[in-house]
């Protein structure tokens, strides 16, 4: 199964990549959110999937118990998963509010830190 | 010791407040502190001549043994005495050469530094403190040729000899360090007891092409001379100073110092013999074209240094004699000459040899004190020039066929400077009264007097030649030499070889002398002809390196994020993918033991998937958005189907919150629908992702097929219903065992929530005038 999950993972990074490669930074915004369940996944996989059996110990039950689902993977995700959707939205509103004021989600358009007609000035001694 | 060299950066500090309270006058009094230090070195000679060497030692960084370490042995007190011997006149002259300029407090602050700087050089017996001090010098030279900074001519030079001397700086670092993790010990006494090891040793070239880079670009050899006269641009008292007496010395002082640890190998004489040789000729050639006496003088001074590193390029305790003599005799003609030029340019308002005549009558004290110079230089009885001329072709003659050849280029080279030295001394001082911009009367004493004692002390050691010869110069020859030097020192040895070629040499410079304008026409001719120089190179060096600068930062750094973007992956593409072909680390994939995944896992992986292809082509954005929302749900199911719940619920609610808030944000705007990309850009956008997503797809099979350390996981599992009675293992991880980072996670949602609803909140400031500008254009257009 891991090979599989393998190859969605290397797709999801492919397509978001793309995205990301935008002049529109909705869509970039959309491939930083793809990016995220990317790597979520990646994590996942490399901890080995095992089916249908959570990480749970039962009633008591005092020990090692196995052939449980590796639960390390899952408390990183965890974490992750919540932090991508504040990253998300903190750059969601970002473009929001660039839209705002400049009335353009095109890249190219954006160039007011970094003018496209200021060289830098000549040596003079 | 250590006082000696700390003084002079304290006093430093009090010398514009000094300047304040007493005027120009205050030359006399910061005199005091090179005179003292003079008496201090004095009162040590004993000490030297009997133990051969003080040492001292302060710990500065210990553990990487570096340490504030002094050595005085016979070659540097001989330096530290000059130093301080003539910077003692310096001092007085520089009160008053710039007799009433604003920032002659400043200076004085910039001489006094420059001149401990320089004992520091001298005396530092650790690698690392030689290079502090010397990068000191180099530091001061800065400020001083940049003194006057107001002119672009004395700015560009200041960063001329800084960017030179800096580089050549740098190396001799590099060399020092080699050199001292080689023989595991920074401290030059200690390098001194190895002997022929080093030469021995595989870096040693590598050493030696190193140390020497610092050596040339400070003490001006070819092709790295070009600095030097362009320094010309200080004040003259500095040009006296630190560009012909003492800092220019300190490339031949480490040569010196080098010499027993790095020299007498074949390498060295070859280098240092032809580098020495050409900028001799070199130097006397372009000296004799100028017309400004400064630049006379600085040509000849590259020309002596020249000369100096040829000697010590030889080798043997004869050259090293002559070395060290003419080291002594030109410290004292040419910073005196300088003096002289200084004070004319100072009464007369031009150093224009052209312009310059008639002095003598006028100016008699410093016409006597550039006669005695002059003579010093010619290399005339009884001056002390005479003396090491005599030594130095006494030595060359002693050789090999190298050394005849090298006799020839010293012949030649004493025969111009005796010329170009009689030309500066003579010119502005005979024939008729020159056009002159002021009318010159005899200068204070302040200006002369410096001039006049070192034609004082010249004459006085040619004439006191035995006693030096058999105390200050055989100690410095020794401790060069590392053995007893034997020769003693005359000032009349008879008529033998080298005096021939002595009277040889001033005959040749007299006839130099007689058709000094013929001669000056015929350099002038061919160096026109030859055109570029390593001064215009520096230029062109300087402009196209801007050129690449620039043309890097506005391919790399244009303002356009697409292209950051595309950086950042093609690296990301490349880090992946340039490790798996070099260590063939391809992961081995195995198709007949690949598990069948149930229909329903194949359905969701197949969901994912269509939701992806949607999101590429979707043409409205809120089709995008839903997509996105299939691919996130999709992968919320996958964490359900293979034991991670907690996971799924997670994901389920943040994909519903992502959605829900993307399409409210994009109803907000109001965007085009279509957002394709064009042409060669779409296909190099593909091809990168392409490599991005297959290169993430082999990366995580080959991790795959390494072992999983589990151990942390059993470790919690282990743990979490023993320890911290919890029975799923995830929560206890996240709330127990990592509380921490959870807290850290929950901050960064809060402050994230914070600046988003910051963000939203403040209205975008409205610039009024850039609407009116708008709404004209419109009009106009309309």
């Amino acid at each position: 199964m891991e090979f599989y999950l393998a190859i969605l993972v290397g797709l999801i990074f492919a397509v978001s990549t793309y995205m990301m490669l935008s002049r529109s930074v909705i869509r970039l915004v959309l491939g930083v959110a793809l990016l995220g369940n990317a790597v979520n996944l990646l994590i996942f996989t490399v901890g080995r999937v095992t089916r249908e059996i959570p990480p749970i110990i039962p009633n008591g039950f005092k020990g090692m118990i196995t052939g449980i689902a590796n639960p390390l993977p899952q408390a990183l995700i965890l974490t992750a998963i919540v932090i991508g959707f504040a990253l998300f939205s903190f750059v969601l509103v970002l473009t929001y509010r660039a839209y705002e004021s400049l009335g353009t989600d095109n890249s190219e358009e954006m160039r007011i830190a970094e003018p496209e007609d200021v060289l830098v000035s000549e040596l003079t001694y | 010791m250590l006082v000696a060299v700390l003084s002079g950066f304290i006093l430093a500090i009090f010398a514009p407040t000094i300047k304040r309270f007493l005027g120009y006058r205050a030359g006399w009094v910061l005199a005091l502190l090179p005179a003292s230090i003079f008496i201090y070195f004095l009162s040590l000679y004993d000490q030297v001549m009997t133990q051969r060497a003080v040492f001292e030692l302060y710990e500065w960084v210990p553990t990487l043994g570096i340490n504030l370490s002094f050595y005085l042995d016979g070659i540097s007190l001989m330096f530290a005495l000059l130093i301080s011997g003539i910077g003692t006149f310096i001092m007085i002259s520089s009160g008053g050469y710039l007799k009433g300029h604003v920032n002659q407090g400043r200076f004085f602050a910039f001489m006094l530094m420059f001149m401990a700087s320089m004992l520091g050089v001298v005396l530092a017996s650790n690698l690392i403190a030689i290079f502090f001090f010397w990068e000191m010098t180099s530091v001061t030279s800065f400020l001083l040729i940049g003194f006057d900074h107001l002119r672009k001519a004395a700015r560009r030079a200041a960063f001329q000899a800084l960017v030179v001397t800096g580089l050549g700086g740098l190396g001799m670092l590099g060399g020092f360090i080699i050199l001292g993790v080689s023989v595991g010990n920074f401290e030059l006494v200690e390098i001194m007891q190895f002997g022929t090891e080093i030469k021995d040793l595989d870096l040693y070239f590598v050493i030696l092409v190193l140390v020497l880079l610092g050596a040339f670009t400070k003490s001006a050899q070819f092709p790295f001379h070009f600095w030097l006269p362009n320094a010309m641009e200080a004040p003259t008292p500095v040009s006296a100073f630190l560009h012909s007496a003492t800092m220019v010395k300190a490339g031949v002082y480490l040569l010196m110092r080098m010499y027993p640890i790095l020299g007498d190998t074949i390498e060295w004489s070859v280098i240092l013999g032809t580098f020495g040789a050409f900028t001799l000729l070199s130097g006397t050639f372009i000296a004799i074209r100028q017309t400004d006496l400064k630049r006379m003088l600085a040509y000849t001074t590259m020309a002596s240094l020249g000369l100096l590193v040829m000697l010590i390029g030889v080798g043997g305790e004869g050259a090293i004699e002559g070395a060290v003599l003419y080291l002594f005799a030109h410290s004292l003609f040419k910073g005196g000459l300088f003096t002289v030029a200084g004070t004319i340019d100072h009464e007369a308002g031009t150093r224009d040899i052209t312009k310059l005549g008639g002095l003598r009558s006028k100016m008699p004290i410093t016409f006597f004190a550039a006669l005695i110079a002059a003579l010093s230089m010619g290399g005339i009885i009884p001056l002390v020039g005479f003396i090491a001329k005599e030594s130095m072709y006494h030595a060359l003659l002693h050789g090999n066929n190298y050394t005849l050849i090298l006799l020839a280029v010293a012949i030649i080279g004493n025969a111009f400077m005796f010329a170009i030295g009689f030309a500066v001394a003579l010119k502005p001082m005979l024939g008729k009264l020159g056009d002159m911009p002021k009318a010159a009367h005899e200068a204070p004493i302040m200006l002369w007097i410096g001039a006049l004692v070192l034609g004082i002390c010249g004459l006085a050691a040619g004439f006191g030649i035995t006693y030096l010869g058999s105390t200050l110069i055989h100690s410095a020859v020794s401790s060069i030499n590392n053995e007893n030097a034997s020769t003693e020192l005359h000032l009349w040895a008879g008529i033998n070889m080298p005096l021939i070629l002595s009277l040889f040499t001033m005959g040749l410079g007299a006839i130099i002398y007689m058709n000094y304008h013929r001669v000056r026409i015929f350099a002038d001719d061919v160096l026109n002809w030859i055109g570029w120089g390593p001064d215009k190179g520096f230029d062109q060096f300087f402009a196209g390196l801007l050129a690449i600068a620039q043309w890097v930062t506005r391919n790399m750094q244009n303002g356009d994020l697409k292209t950051y973007m595309r950086y950042i992956f093609i690296m990301l593409a490349l880090v992946i993918w340039v490790p798996m072909f070099i260590y063939g680390a391809f992961p081995s994939i195995d198709l007949t033991k690949l598990v069948t995944p149930t229909f329903y896992e194949a359905g969701i992986l197949l969901m994912a998937v269509l939701g992806l292809y949607a999101v590429l082509v979707a043409k409205s954005r809120l089709t995008s958005i839903v997509s996105l929302g299939i691919l996130g749900f999709s992968v919320a199911l996958l964490f359900m189907l293979f034991g991670a719940p907690d996971l799924s619920f997670t994901q389920f609610m943040v994909e519903t919150l992502s959605v829900v808030i993307l399409a409210l944000v994009m109803t907000r705007l109001k965007l085009d629908k279509s957002d394709r990309k064009y042409g060669l850009y779409a296909i190099i956008s593909a091809i990168i992702a392409t490599a991005v997503g297959t290169g993430m797809t082999l990366l995580l099979l080959r991790v795959m097929q390494t072992e999983l350390d589990m151990s942390l996981s059993n470790y919690f599992t282990k743990y979490s219903a023993a320890i911290a009675h919890g029975h799923n293992i995830v929560n206890v991880i996240l709330v127990d065992f990592r509380a921490l980072d959870t807290l850290g996670e929950i901050s960064v949602v809060m402050t994230t929530g914070i600046v988003v609803l910051a963000l939203i909140r403040l209205k975008p400031k409205v610039d009024n005038n850039k609407d009116q500008n708008e709404d004209n254009l419109k009009g106009s257009v309309k």
